[in-house]
C-alpha cells in the first residue's frame, strides 16, 4: 500500500512521540543501573549521565555486607510464596464454585464478595481486628491479609465461565465425576493461564507490598524488604532538609552509607520483578483482558 | 405449596453440590473476617474507644468525634488537598492513556509497536517505595540528574522536594509515568477489536491516518473511555495512601495531607480510634454515596452500569 504524504507525515510524528515517550519511560531505570556501578562521587555531582563513570562495585559490596538488606530478602520471598500459594488457592476454588451452574445461592455470594468492594470499614477497625485475633507483629499476616482480593476473584469466575461450556458439566454428571473431582481432574488443568495471571497479580503484590508492612509489622526480624528499601532510600530525604540549616552529623553518617549503596538497593530489590517480566507481560495483558470483558 | 417444592429442591441441589460450598468457605471466611467484622467496628465512630471494654463496651458518645473533626482547622484543608490532587489526577492520567492508545494502535511497524509496549508497562510494576526513592534521587537539588540538566541550560536548579507548590506535579507526573502504559492496555485491546474493514473502506474513500483515528478509532473505544472515567470519578475520595505518605515531609505538609494519611496519624500513631475511625466513615460514605450516583448517571447515558 503507498502512503500518500499526509500519512508519511502523520508517521514521522507518531514514531517521534512513542520514541520519546519510550525513552522517557526508560531513562529513570537506566539511570538507576549505570548510577549503581559508578563512582559516588561522580553521581553526586552530576556527572553521570548517560554513561557509568569511575566504574565500581564498591555499592555492591557493601549491600551484600548488609545484614538488614538480606533479612527482608529472604522474608519477602517468604511472603511472596507462601503468600501468593493461599491467594491462588483461595481464589481459584471460590472462583469455580461462583461459575458453577448448580452452586444454589449465586446471587447471595455474590453480591456478599461485590459489596466489599465498594464499601469497608475503614482502617481502624481492620487495625483492631488484626490486633483482636494476634496478628500484629505476626509474620503470618502478611501472608493471609489480601488471601483474596474481590476483583482477581471475579476475573477468575469469568474465566471459568467462558472456558467450562454447560455440556461438559452434563458429560463429567453421566461419568459419575463429583463436583470436587471435577475440579481438581477438569477445571484446574483447564485453567493454567489464569492461574498464571492471578500468580503475577499476586505475586508482584505481595514483593511491592508495603501498607500492611507499616501497619502491623514493628519487629525488625520480619521487615519484609520495602521497609528496609524505605530505611534505606527515605532517610537520605531528611538530611536533605536539615543541611540547608544545621548539619546534623550521625544523620549524616547514615546518608553517607545510604548514598552509596541505594542505587544498587534499587536494583537488586526489582531484578527479580525485572527478570520476570519478559515472561509475565502477556499473562497481565491477558488478565486486563478477562476484566475488561464483564465491564 | 409451590414454593416449598421450589425451596426443597434447591435445598436438594444444594445438598448434592456440597462441594462447592466447601470450595467457597475459605475465600467466604476471609471476607467475612477482614471485610465485614471491620464494617461491624465502625460503630467506633461513635464511641469512646477503650481498649479494656472492647468494641461493643466502650460508651457511645455519639456524633462527637464528627463534631470534633469539622470543627478541626484541618478539616478544611485535608479534604481540599483530597480532592484537589484526585482532580488533578484525573484530569492528566485520565486522557493520557487514551492518547497512548490511539498513537500505538495506529503504528504500523509490527516490532517497533511491540517494543513500545513491553517498555511502557514496565514502570507499572516497580514498588513504590523504590518509585519515590528515584524520584527524590533525580530531583537532588545538589546531586539529581534533572538539576544537572537545568543548570546546565543555565538555569538555577530547583528544590523539587523543598518547595509545596511542586507537590502535586510532582504526585501526579510520577504517577503518569508509572501507570500511563499500564492504564492504556484495556484501550488498546478494545481497538485490537475494531474491526479491519472500516478502515479499508474509509482507505479506499481516501481517509488518512489522523482522519481514520478521529472518525473510527475514537468513536469505536469511547464507551470503554466512558466506563473509565466514570469509575474514576467514584473514587476522587480514595486516593492510595501509599505514595502520598512516601512523599510527605515537613515542608510540603500543607498540601499533601489527605484523608488517608491523616486517618493513620491520627488512628495508628496517636491512638484516637473513635476519631479516626469517624473520620474514614465520613470518607466511606461520600465514597459510596459518589460511586452510587455515578453509576446512576451511567446507567442512564451510557447505558452501562456496576450492577
Amino acid at each position: 500500500m503507498k502512503l500518500s504524504r499526509e500519512d508519511k507525515i502523520f508517521d514521522l510524528i507518531n514514531y517521534i512521540v512513542l520514541g520519546a515517550v519510550s525513552l522517557l519511560v526508560l531513562y529513570p531505570l537506566y539511570f538507576m543501573v549505570i548510577a549503581s556501578f559508578s563512582s559516588p562521587e561522580m553521581v553526586n555531582s552530576g556527572q553521570i549521565v548517560l554513561v557509568p563513570r569511575g566504574v565500581t562495585l564498591d555499592g555492591y559490596k557493601r549491600l551484600v555486607q548488609d545484614a538488614n538488606i538480606w533479612i527482608g530478602y529472604r522474608n519477602t520471598i517468604i511472603y511472596t510464596v507462601f503468600g501468593t500459594f493461599l491467594n491462588i488457592v483461595v481464589t481459584v476454588s471460590a472462583a469455580f464454585a461462583l461459575a458453577h451452574r448448580d452452586l444454589v445461592g449465586k446471587q447471595f455470594f455474590m453480591g456478599y464478595f461485590v459489596f466489599t468492594m465498594y464499601f469497608s470499614g475503614g482502617m481502624i477497625p481492620l487495625y483492631i481486628v488484626v490486633n483482636k485475633i494476634g496478628l500484629y507483629n505476626n509474620p503470618m499476616v502478611l501472608i493471609i491479609l489480601g488471601a483474596v482480593s474481590v476483583y482477581n476473584l471475579i476475573i477468575a469466575r469469568t474465566f471459568f465461565q467462558t472456558t467450562l461450556p454447560p455440556e461438559l458439566y452434563d458429560a463429567a454428571a453421566i461419568d459419575g465425576c463429583g463436583n470436587f473431582r471435577f475440579f481438581i481432574q477438569i477445571a484446574v488443568p483447564l485453567s493454567k493461564a489464569i492461574i498464571a495471571v492471578l500468580v503475577v497479580f499476586y505475586g508482584v503484590g505481595h514483593w511491592n507490598e508495603f501498607f500492611n508492612a507499616l501497619m502491623y509489622i514493628s519487629k525488625k526480624e520480619y521487615y519484609p524488604l520495602q521497609l528496609v528499601l524505605r530505611e534505606i532510600l527515605l532517610q537520605s530525604r531528611m538530611v536533605e532538609q536539615v543541611a540547608t540549616e544545621a548539619a546534623l552529623i550521625d544523620l549524616q553518617e547514615r546518608q553517607r552509607y545510604a548514598e552509596l549503596i541505594k542505587y544498587g538497593v534499587i536494583v537488586v530489590s526489582s531484578l527479580p520483578i525485572l527478570a520476570v517480566y519478559p515472561f509475565a507481560q502477556k499473562y497481565f495483558v491477558k488478565g486486563v483482558m478477562i476484566g475488561s470483558v464483564k465491564g | 405449596m409451590r414454593q416449598t417444592t421450589a425451596f426443597h429442591a434447591n435445598l436438594e441441589k444444594a445438598k448434592r453440590n456440597y462441594v462447592l460450598y466447601l470450595l467457597l468457605l475459605p475465600a467466604f471466611l476471609y471476607v467475612l473476617i477482614f471485610n465485614y467484622v471491620p464494617m461491624y467496628g465502625i460503630q467506633l465512630a461513635f464511641k469512646d474507644y477503650m481498649a479494656g471494654l472492647g468494641i461493643w463496651g466502650s460508651p457511645w458518645v455519639g456524633f462527637e468525634h464528627f463534631g470534633r473533626f469539622f470543627a478541626s482547622p484541618d478539616f478544611k484543608d485535608i479534604v481540599w488537598n483530597t480532592i484537589s490532587l484526585s482532580l488533578y489526577q484525573l484530569l492528566v492520567g485520565f486522557p493520557i492513556p487514551i492518547l497512548l492508545a490511539l498513537l500505538i494502535n495506529s503504528c504500523s511497524r509490527f516490532g517497533f509497536k511491540k517494543y513500545v509496549q513491553n517498555l511502557i508497562y514496565a514502570p507499572h510494576f516497580i514498588s513504590i517505595v523504590v518509585l519515590v526513592g528515584m524520584m527524590q534521587i533525580m530531583m537532588s537539588p545538589r546531586s539529581g540528574v534533572i538539576n544537572t540538566i537545568i543548570s546546565s541550560l543555565g538555569a538555577e536548579p530547583i528544590f523539587f522536594f523543598g518547595e509545596e507548590k511542586y507537590f502535586r506535579h510532582l504526585y501526579v507526573l510520577s504517577g503518569v509515568w508509572q501507570n500511563m502504559g499500564f492504564n492504556s492496555i484495556i484501550y488498546i485491546s478494545a481497538l485490537a477489536g475494531v474491526s479491519y474493514d472500516m478502515h479499508e473502506a474509509a482507505i479506499v474513500d481516501g481517509a488518512s491516518k489522523w482522519k481514520r483515528i478521529l472518525y473510527i478509532d475514537l468513536p469505536s473505544i469511547l464507551p470503554t473511555a466512558m466506563i473509565m472515567l466514570i469509575m474514576q470519578v467514584g473514587q476522587v475520595m480514595s486516593i492510595g495512601f501509599e505514595k502520598v505518605y512516601l512523599m510527605q515531609n515537613s515542608i510540603n505538609m500543607p498540601v499533601a495531607e489527605i484523608i488517608s494519611t491523616y486517618i493513620y496519624k491520627k488512628g495508628i500513631l496517636d491512638t484516637d480510634y473513635g476519631f479516626s475511625a469517624a473520620v474514614g466513615l465520613f470518607n466511606n460514605v461520600i465514597n459510596f454515596t459518589l460511586l452510587v450516583i455515578v453509576n446512576k448517571f451511567s446507567k442512564k447515558t451510557t447505558g452501562s452500569s456496576l450492577w
